[in-house]
């Protein structure tokens, strides 16, 4: 048995959040943020590490680990292949992120914060890891309770509503989900799902199952018309909050689509492309409409989230080479460029407790540094090239084109619209007159925040010249899961 | 004819003790806490002279008293259970006031009640069991005599529960006039479906279970009941007595109504989603935590039931699992309401809970963890308890029941939210005095855990359980 370093990775913050709970410093926390960044950094060596051990030339399960669990059928079941590991090295790169911005915006509670955030951590973890579906469900529901918490405890004005709209809607989405699993338990006598895909599933059932996993997927994604709690919830939730969620929640329901949906019910993934198509269709052009008419920055951001998360529904089920790698490459794209966007907000919002857009103007005149760092993360969010942001659009576009023009056409005007709203908000915060007489007297972003900021605009470029370094990692495991697609598809 | 009496041991070292203790109460002053003392040593010998004893079945008394692991199982549930929720609410007790020498005794003989209760496979000794812990639940509803509530607490229940003690003693003569026996192994081998009469008895003696697990529609007395009595006696019905009624359903469907199984599902079916659905609903509005909890205990007791519905081994297993999990959940819960002491009074409504986050940190994020794990969310203990159930309940594949049960538990999470919501949301910070319950603290913090760690091994009540039903 080799040592057991999925595991470590996945308990290592809950058990460094067990130490923060028992420091007792009472004025500064900064024994507990020691803990927690040190910790959060740890992880994220570790699973670095995990990155470049991981043979990326094959599609197996790696790294697997084993344990009974539930009476001899449930096994703990863990490993990782080249798709789940970037979104785990994702995670564990956005955790000390956002333990390091809440220094600066978080002012109460800031231990019970940290826990909170490594917690949710080790759950975010853990659902990317999880070769089991019981496993999954568990730690894909586990992460709504820190959430809960951070959005209610910390978040703004109409916290409670959001929290609770949040809490309520993914769980409701998520019991449906729950009787799937346990249907397939009985169906196939396993929940291992390297052993499901083996042992196929019959026709007959898929599309219900698929239905049901699709509730879940389609709240946590969030596709139209169930979209609704995302902008409640990152308007209210602090910025550390925001940032998880955007960047990492949100992509627990693309990579569940890749690694249950799709290979476990191909033929009900077929069946229902065109239902996929309208509702990414819709997403992207209505919620890029709705996105256009905010006042709030951070609702708008939301807005955006939700048309990007379009693409990649669009992306996926395209099941073509370009697409699925495009809407990888999105996911892991937008998970940077929204973090730094809703930092970017955080900053503003940390010295002027304002979120919306007509507070400020002119920004470029007094906060030199931060216009820069804002106006490329706006700029890779509308997908300019040469950024992260228009590799992973323009795969998923060309994926598309393949299957459905009109679906690729109306997509790509989707994009037009990410311009219109994007820039109108750079416009309107970076240039522009300077209204606000207290916008003079504000600071340029501080040392943590600039190094932040920079760490992630850094990465966002790289990503957008150089994407061997995701493109290779995940390569195997793509191709393979549309082997096995086609083959199940034509093979019936 | 000699018996072989080390088979009924528990229950005679029982009698005699509580008689002894009577005794004592009587003879020295002021005798509370030495009697409290000695109740609690009772229980843990009694919990100490089932364990030492084997528990492969055997019957005594013509066949009218069965020892098995069924019935050792839940004697220790029961001993356990009241073994926490006496010593937890000791302080309040003697807070309150009421702490009369009679008060320990009469829960163990309610303890002595179920015991007989669990082991009978008789008509006439399980009526005589359900009377006697009938009886002296009347009495500790209404031990606060002084107190309106509480009086009339103990006057709703003991009327409305005299009623469906009636029901259930009519449905036992219809039975053993349909079926010529009073011993559950003959009524069992006397019942068929064609025998309508005894269909009959059936449904008149479910209505009578129904009615001591408190599932809707017999669930009327709870709320009142629940809010009306004192905290410590809330807790011990909230728990005990709601494990010996379902034992005894379980019992009962499981031998001598085995072979109308369609006949029974459909109520129990019914009765199931009735109590899911009313738990889940009528809890949202509530402003008392004790009246909430008594429409959280219906919801969970709808869970448990789905269990039994699905009329075969693993969901009976399922729901008993699930009822030692609520079980758990259950004295956490109350062990918390304990702590809200403020200038000698005990609070219980929700408003009272504002903003505890602050001042008492490990109280809120114990009472956190317990609410989340009613609410059933993963990776709580409350969530296995719940899965086990769905489980059993679509390996028989009864989507519908499975299907409402989830919806009604994302209902049931609003109002866990929002007390979590009143804890940890609201600015308007209480304080209340500091802990000296040392007891509620350690069963507080047993509860949070055991629900926290029970993901680690999951299967540990599969293992106890799976033997219940072997022989």
């Amino acid at each position: 048995m080799n040592f057991p370093i999925l595991s470590t990775l996945i308990f290592l913050p809950l058990l460094s959040s067990f130490f923060i709970f028992l420091t007792k410093d009472k004025s500064n926390n900064y024994s507990s943020i020691y803990i927690s960044l040190f910790s959060s950094i740890a992880t994220f060596l570790l699973s670095l590490f995990l990155w470049y051990s991981l043979d990326s030339s094959t599609s197996e399960f790696q790294f697997v680990e084993e344990q009974k669990w539930i009476s001899n059928f449930i096994k703990f079941k863990l490993g990782i292949d080249g798709i789940s590991i970037l979104f785990i090295v994702l995670t564990t790169f956005i955790t000390p992120i956002c333990i390091v911005s809440c220094v600066n915006s978080v002012k109460t509670r800031v231990k019970e914060f940290l826990i909170a955030i490594l917690i949710l951590e080790t759950f975010m973890i853990g659902v990317f890891c999880s070769l089991d579906l019981v496993i999954f469900y568990l730690f894909f529901e586990a992460g709504l309770i820190p959430m809960f918490l951070i959005i209610g405890v910390w978040g703004g004005q109409r916290r409670v509503y959001s929290a609770f709209k949040f809490f309520l809607f993914t769980l409701l989405g998520s019991v449906l989900m729950l009787v799937a699993i346990i249907f397939i338990y009985w169906l196939t006598g396993t929940t291992d799902i390297t052993e499901i895909y083996k042992i196929k599933i019959p026709r007959e059932y898929q599309n219900i199952l698929w239905l049901a996993f699709l509730s879940s997927f389609a709240v946590k994604m969030p596709m139209w018309p169930v979209h609704t709690w995302l902008p409640d919830a990152h308007v209210e939730a602090p910025t550390a909050g925001s940032v998880i969620l955007a960047a990492i929640l949100l992509k627990m329901a693309g990579y569940g689509f890749l690694r249950f949906s799709i290979p476990m019910f191909p033929i009900a993934s077929e069946f229902f492309t065109p239902l996929i198509y309208t509702l990414s269709i819709i997403a992207i052009i209505y919620t890029s409409l709705v996105a256009l008419m905010q006042d709030d920055m951070k609702k708008l951001i939301a807005y955006s989230s939700v048309a990007h998360m379009g693409y990649v529904t669009l992306g996926i089920f395209t099941f073509t080479k370009q697409g699925i790698e495009g809407s990888i490459y999105q996911m892991i794209s937008h998970g940077l460029i929204s973090a730094a966007l809703f930092l970017c907000v955080g900053v503003l919002y940390d010295r002027l407790h304002s979120r919306m857009i007509n507070t400020y103007g002119g920004l470029v005149n007094y906060l030199p540094k931060y216009s820069f760092l804002f106006l490329i993360f706006a700029l890779a969010a509308l997908g300019l090239p040469g950024t992260s942001g228009f590799l992973g659009e323009f795969l998923i576009l060309t994926g598309t084109f393949q299957k459905s023009y009109l679906a690729a056409m109306l997509a790509t005007f989707g994009v037009v619209l990410g311009a219109a709203y994007m820039l109108w908000l750079t416009k309107r915060i970076i240039f522009g007159v300077t209204k606000n007489s207290e916008i003079k007297n504000l600071k340029d972003i501080n040392k943590s925040e600039t190094i932040i900021l920079i760490t992630l605009a850094f990465f966002i470029i790289f990503f957008g010249f150089y994407p061997v370094p995701l493109m290779e990692t995940f390569d195997v495991s793509v191709n393979t899961l549309i082997y096995n697609y086609e083959l199940e598809l034509n093979g019936k | 004819m000699v018996f072989n009496l080390k088979i009924i041991f528990p229950e005679i070292f029982l009698t005699l003790s509580i008689f002894t203790i009577l005794m004592v109460g009587v003879f020295v002053k002021k005798s509370f806490n030495l009697i409290f003392n000695l109740s609690s040593l009772i229980i843990i010998l009694t919990i100490g002279i089932i364990l030492s004893r084997p528990n492969f079945e055997e019957k005594i008394f013509l066949d009218s008293f069965v020892r098995d692991a069924f019935s050792n199982y839940f004697k220790i549930l029961i001993l356990v259970a009241s073994l926490f929720v006496l010593n937890s609410s000791k302080n309040f007790i003697v807070d309150n006031k009421l702490d009369k020498f009679e008060y320990p005794i009469i829960i163990l003989l309610s303890i002595l009640g179920m015991f007989f209760m669990v082991s009978a496979n008789d008509l006439i000794l399980f009526y005589l069991g359900l009377e006697l812990q009938s009886l002296s639940l009347y009495i500790l509803a209404s031990i606060d005599r002084d107190n309106l509530r509480s009086t009339e607490s103990g006057i709703k229940y003991f009327v409305l529960s005299a009623l469906s003690s009636g029901l259930l003693l009519y449905g036992c003569s219809l039975l053993y006039g349909f079926t010529g026996s009073t011993n559950f192994d003959l009524i069992a081998n006397q019942l068929n479906k064609d025998n309508t009469g005894a269909v009959f008895a059936m449904v008149f003696i479910l209505v009578g279970l129904a009615f001591k697990v408190s599932a809707v529609p017999f669930h009327m007395w709870t709320p009142d009941v629940y809010e009306g009595a004192p905290t410590s006696i809330t807790s011990y019905f909230a728990v005990v007595p709601k494990v010996a009624g379902l034992a005894l359903l379980i019992k009962f469907m499981f031998v001598p109504f085995a072979n109308i199984m369609l006949e029974w599902q459909t109520i129990i079916i019914f009765i199931s989603i009735a109590s899911m659905i009313l738990g889940a609903v009528a809890a949202m509005v509530q402003k008392n935590i004790k009246r909430l909890l008594a429409y959280s205990s219906i919801g969970h007791i709808g869970y448990a039931l789905a269990g039994v519905a699905t009329g075969v081994i693993s969901g009976y297993e399922s729901s008993i699992i699930y009822i030692s999990i609520y079980v758990i959940m259950n004295i956490g819960a109350f062990s918390c309401l304990y702590m809200l002491k403020k200038d000698g009074q005990y609070k219980e409504n929700i408003s009272d809970l504002s903003g505890i986050s602050k001042k008492h940190p490990l109280l809120a994020i114990s009472f956190l963890i317990i609410l989340f794990s009613l609410a059933g969310v993963p990776p709580l203990g409350g969530f296995f308890a719940k899965f086990y159930v769905f489980v059993a309940v679509l390996e028989q594949k009864m989507y519908a029941l499975a299907i409402i049960g989830l919806l009604t538990t994302v209902m049931s999470a609003f109002y866990y939210l929002k007390i979590i919501k009143t804890i940890y949301f609201d600015d308007n910070f209480i304080s209340y005095e500091p802990a000296k319950n040392k007891i509620a603290q350690v069963s507080i913090f047993l509860s949070c855990g055991i629900l926290i760690t029970f993901f680690l091994y999951p299967s540990i009540l599969n293992i106890v359980v799976n033997s219940l039903f072997i022989n």
